[in-house]
C-alpha cells in the first residue's frame, strides 16, 4: 500500500458515503446536487451541516434524557396494586434484591452508555469548532467508541417488550410500559442518529501534513 | 477485481493506493486506522448459504413458542411479537414501532436484501436494483438490534426466576442460532467486490 499525503478533498476528488467510489469535485461550486455514479447516493464534501444538526440532536438527546429518568418506565400491577419502576428505581430495587449483576447490565446500558455518549459527542463537536489538533487520534477512536456501544442502551426497551408479554395473567400480575420508556427509547435513536451525522473528518481537516 | 485502485479514508479523508491485498486481511488507514478494505474469499457462496439458513431460522423463530411463563399454575405462552402486540394495545405504538423495526422488520429486510443481490450474482447476473438495494442494506446495518435483543432476554428471564417458571421454546433457540448466521454472513461478505459487479453508466 503506498501512500498519498493529500486528503480526497485537496485532490479535489469526493468520496462516495455508500461505496467508496472517487467522483471529480465540479469546480464550479455549483447548486446542482450530485450523486454517485456507481450507487446513486449524493455526494458532499463533508456531511451537511454536520455541526449543526448534531448540536441540534445532542441537545435533544440532552432534554429527553431528563423525562427519560424521571418519568416510569414500567407499571406493574399485582392483585389490585399498582408499582411504578424509573430506571434508576428498578436498578436499586435490583441491588436491594441481591442481582446486582442485572443491576449493573442495566445501570450501565441505560444510566451511564447515553450519558457517556451524549457528552463525548458535546466534547467533539467543541473541539472541531475550536479547530483543535490536540491528538486526533483518540478523538477518532472515541468516535468509533460513541458508535459501537449505542445500540447497547435498547436492553431497557426490550426488557420493558418481553416483561409485558410474559407478566400479562390478568387479576393476578400485569406489566404495562410507561411514559420514560417512551422519553428513553427517543434519546437512544435520537444520539445514535447524531452519532451518524457527525462527520470525523471534520477532526483531520484542522491537521496539517508535517510528516512528509 | 482491478489491482490497483485509489480511495479515501472514510473517517479521515487521506488517500490510499490499494495494491493487491490477500484475501482474509484488511488494508487499514495509515493515518486513523480505519479498515479501508478487507478482501473475503468466496464471498458470494459464503454469505449465500449463511442468508438462506438465516431466513429459515427467521420464520421458525417468529412462529414458534418463544418462552412461556407459569406462574401458581397459570401459564402464559408468547411469541416473539407478543409483547409488541400488547404495546400496541396499551397504546404505546412508539416503543412497539421501534421493536418491531429494530428486532423483527430490519432483520427481515437485511436477509430478503442479501438473497435478492446473491442469488443473481451466483450465477452471474446483475439484479436490476443492485445498487440502490445494496446501499440501503448498508445504511440499515446499525438499526438490526437482534444481539441487543438477547441480551434483553437475558435480563428478562434472571428477573422473572424468582417468582416463576420459565420455559423456553423453539423460537428463542432459532433466534439465539439466527443472530450468529447473521454476524457470519456480514463477516464473509465483501462489499468492494458487490460495489465491483455495479455497472457504471458515465464517467465521474
Ligand atoms: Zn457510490
Ligand atoms: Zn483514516
Amino acid at each position: 500500500m503506498s501512500i498519498h499525503t493529500k486528503t480526497a478533498l485537496s485532490a479535489g476528488l469526493l468520496s462516495c458515503p455508500s461505496c467508496h467510489m472517487l467522483s471529480k469535485c465540479p469546480e464550479t461550486s455549483s447548486k446542482g446536487k450530485l450523486a454517485c455514479a456507481r450507487c446513486g447516493s449524493a455526494l458532499h464534501r463533508r456531511k451537511p451541516n454536520s455541526l449543526a444538526r448534531s448540536w441540534a440532536l445532542v441537545i435533544s438527546a440532552f432534554i429527553f434524557y431528563i423525562p427519560a429518568n424521571l418519568l416510569p418506565i414500567m407499571k406493574t400491577t399485582t392483585l389490585g396494586h399498582t408499582q411504578e419502576d424509573t430506571i434508576m428505581s428498578g436498578v436499586i430495587y435490583m441491588i436491594v434484591s441481591g442481582s446486582w449483576p442485572l443491576a449493573l447490565i442495566i445501570f450501565i446500558a441505560s444510566v451511564f452508555v447515553p450519558l457517556a455518549k451524549l457528552f463525548i459527542l458535546t466534547y467533539l463537536l467543541i473541539s472541531v469548532q475550536r479547530k483543535s489538533q490536540w491528538r486526533p487520534y483518540d478523538r477518532t477512536r472515541l468516535y468509533r467508541l460513541t458508535e459501537a456501544v449505542g445500540r447497547w442502551s435498547m436492553v431497557d426497551i426490550y426488557v420493558v417488550t418481553i416483561l409485558v408479554a410474559l407478566v400479562n395473567l390478568g387479576n393476578l400480575a400485569t406489566i404495562e410500559a410507561g411514559m420514560g420508556a417512551v422519553f428513553f427509547g427517543a434519546v437512544v435513536v435520537i444520539t445514535i442518529i447524531a452519532a451518524m451525522t457527525f462527520d470525523p473528518r471534520l477532526i483531520w481537516d484542522n491537521m496539517e501534513f508535517d510528516d512528509e | 477485481m482491478s489491482g490497483n485502485s485509489l480511495i479515501a479514508c472514510h473517517e479521515c479523508d487521506l488517500l490510499h493506493h490499494l495494491h493487491e491485498i490477500p484475501t482474509g486481511s484488511t488494508a487499514k488507514c495509515r493515518r486513523c486506522g480505519m479498515a479501508l478494505h478487507s478482501p473475503k474469499a468466496d464471498t458470494i457462496n459464503r454469505t449465500l448459504a449463511l442468508t438462506i439458513a438465516g431466513l429459515m431460522l427467521f420464520v421458525v423463530a417468529n412462529i414458534f413458542p418463544f418462552l412461556a411463563f407459569d406462574m401458581k399454575g397459570i401459564r402464559t405462552e408468547t411469541t416473539l411479537s407478543t409483547g409488541i402486540r400488547l404495546l400496541f394495545e396499551q397504546g404505546m405504538w412508539e416503543i412497539a414501532i421501534l421493536v418491531l423495526l429494530t428486532s423483527i422488520l430490519i432483520p427481515f429486510f437485511q436477509l430478503l436484501a442479501l438473497m435478492y443481490i446473491l442469488l443473481p450474482l451466483l450465477l452471474n447476473r446483475t439484479p436490476r436494483y443492485l445498487a440502490l438495494v445494496f446501499r440501503h442494506l448498508q445504511n440499515i446495518q446499525p438499526w438490526g438490534m437482534m444481539e441487543v435483543f438477547m441480551l434483553g432476554i437475558l435480563v428478562s428471564v434472571v428477573k422473572l426466576a424468582k417468582m416463576a417458571n420459565i420455559i423456553p421454546g423453539l423460537a428463542i433457540w432459532s433466534f439465539v442460532v439466527l443472530i450468529f448466521v447473521l454476524a457470519a454472513a456480514s463477516a464473509t461478505l465483501d462489499s468492494h467486490a458487490i460495489w465491483e459487479r455495479v455497472k457504471i453508466k458515465s464517467a465521474p
